[in-house]
C-alpha cells in the first residue's frame, strides 16, 4: 500500500496550475482555486488507477483535508 | 378502435428489459398488444418487468442472458420465434477521463454497448428470426451522435458507432423491408444516471441546463420507440430521434 506521501504526490499530479508545494496532508483541497468537478474525477480516477478503490462523489465531498481522503483510501483498500 | 400505433400481435424482443428504459418499453409495447420477449441478466428484476408486461402471459417470454457471451448469444437465439421488433436497450454507462481511458476500459462499453447489440441483430437477421417490414430500434443517446460531457468520451464514442451501425444497416436491409431506427435520448430518470461519480447536488444542477428543468421519464424514451416499431413508421429507416427536452437546442 502506497504512502501518505506518495498519495499526496499523486494528488498533486492531477492540477496543472497548483504548485505541489502547496499539497500537503492538512490542505483543505476544496478550498483550492483549481478545484472542480473536474479534478475530482481525475483523482477519483488515479485512486482507481493506483489503489484500486473506487471513490464515490460523496467520499470527495465529505473528505476535508488531504489526509482524510487518504485514509478514506486506506479503509476501503 | 383506430390506433396506427397499434402492436396487436407483433412480436417484440427488448434487451436490457429488468431495468429503466427498457422495461418501460417492453410494458408499454404490451399495452399495446405486443408480444415480448423481454432479456435481462438480473432474475429478480426481469421477473419484475415480466409481471408487469400487459396481456396474457403465455404471450410473453423471459430470457436471462449476458450479451457479451456470444456462444450463449448464439445458442439462445435458436430457440426465439421470428420477431416483427427489436429494440437493443441493453447498455452501461461509463465515466472515464480520457487521460484514464485504458484500452482494457474502452473495450469493456464498446462490448457490452456496441459489439453486442450488433451481433445479436446480425445474427437474428443471419437466422432469419426478423420477420419482412420488421423494426429494429437502438438506443443511442445525444452524446456521441451530438455532444458530449465530461468523462463521456468513450461513451459517446459507442452511441455515435451505432447510429452509423443504424444507417449502414439501414440502406443494406432496406430491400427485405427490415428497418432500423435509433433513439437519441438526453438525461433519462433510471439508474443509469445515478452513479458514484456524480452526487445528487450534481444532477440537480445539471438539471438546471434543460430548457424543461427536468430529465425525461422512461415512458418517453418508450413512446418513441413504440413509433418505429409500428406501422406508422413504415417508411422511416436510418433514423434517428432526438428526445431530450431540448436540451442539445441550446
Ligand atoms: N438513462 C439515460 O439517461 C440514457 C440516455 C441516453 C441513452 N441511454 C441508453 O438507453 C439504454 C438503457 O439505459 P437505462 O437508462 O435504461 O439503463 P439501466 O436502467 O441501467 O438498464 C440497463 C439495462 O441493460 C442491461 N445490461 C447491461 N449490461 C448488460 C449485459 N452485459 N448483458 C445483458 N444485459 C445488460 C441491464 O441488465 P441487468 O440490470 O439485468 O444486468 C439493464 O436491464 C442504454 O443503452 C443507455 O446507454 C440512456
Amino acid at each position: 500500500m502506497k504512502t501518505l506521501n506518495e498519495f499526496i504526490e499523486l494528488f498533486a499530479e492531477q492540477f496543472d496550475e497548483t504548485d505541489a508545494s502547496e499539497i500537503t496532508p492538512n490542505t483543505v483541497f476544496h478550498d483550492l482555486d483549481e478545484y472542480s468537478s473536474l479534478i475530482a474525477l481525475s483523482i477519483i480516477a488515479m485512486v482507481d488507477e493506483e489503489f484500486d478503490v473506487t471513490l464515490k462523489g460523496d467520499d470527495m465531498r465529505s473528505a476535508v483535508t488531504v489526509e482524510d481522503l487518504y485514509n478514506i483510501v486506506i479503509n476501503k483498500a | 378502435m383506430y390506433n396506427p400505433f397499434s402492436l396487436e400481435g407483433k412480436k417484440v424482443l427488448v434487451t436490457g428489459a429488468s431495468s429503466g428504459i427498457g422495461k418501460s418499453i417492453a410494458i408499454e409495447c404490451s399495452k399495446l398488444g405486443a408480444h415480448l420477449t423481454i432479456v435481462g441478466r438480473n432474475q429478480e428484476r426481469l421477473n419484475e418487468t415480466f409481471i408487469s408486461l400487459d396481456g396474457d402471459k403465455n404471450n410473453h417470454n423471459q430470457l436471462l442472458l449476458e450479451l457479451t457471451d456470444y456462444e450463449r448469444l448464439e445458442f439462445s437465439i435458436k430457440e426465439l420465434p421470428v420477431f416483427d421488433g427489436v429494440v437493443n436497450c441493453a447498455g452501461i454507462g461509463t465515466t472515464n477521463l480520457f487521460q484514464f481511458l485504458t484500452r482494457e476500459k474502452m473495450q469493456h462499453v464498446f462490448d457490452v454497448n456496441f459489439f453486442s447489440p450488433v451481433e445479436l441483430t446480425r445474427l437474428l437477421i443471419k437466422k432469419k428470426k426478423i420477420a419482412k417490414n420488421g423494426s429494429v430500434v437502438f438506443l443511442s443517446s445525444i452524446d456521441g451522435p451530438i455532444n458530449s460531457h465530461i468523462g463521456n468520451s468513450s461513451y459517446s464514442a459507442t452511441k455515435a458507432a451505432l447510429a452509423a451501425m443504424a444507417k449502414g444497416m439501414a440502406v443494406e436491409l432496406a430491400p427485405k423491408n427490415i428497418r432500423v431506427n435509433y433513439l437519441m435520448p438526453g438525461q433519462t430518470e433510471t439508474p443509469l444516471i445515478h452513479n458514484e461519480f456524480i452526487t445528487e447536488d450534481q444532477l440537480a444542477l445539471d438539471m438546471e441546463k434543460y430548457p424543461m428543468k427536468r430529465y425525461g421519464r422512461p415512458e418517453e424514451i418508450a413512446y418513441a420507440a413504440i413509433y418505429f416499431l409500428s406501422d406508422v413508421s413504415t417508411f422511416t429507416t436510418g433514423a434517428g430521434l432526438v428526445i431530450d427536452g431540448g436540451f442539445t437546442l441550446i
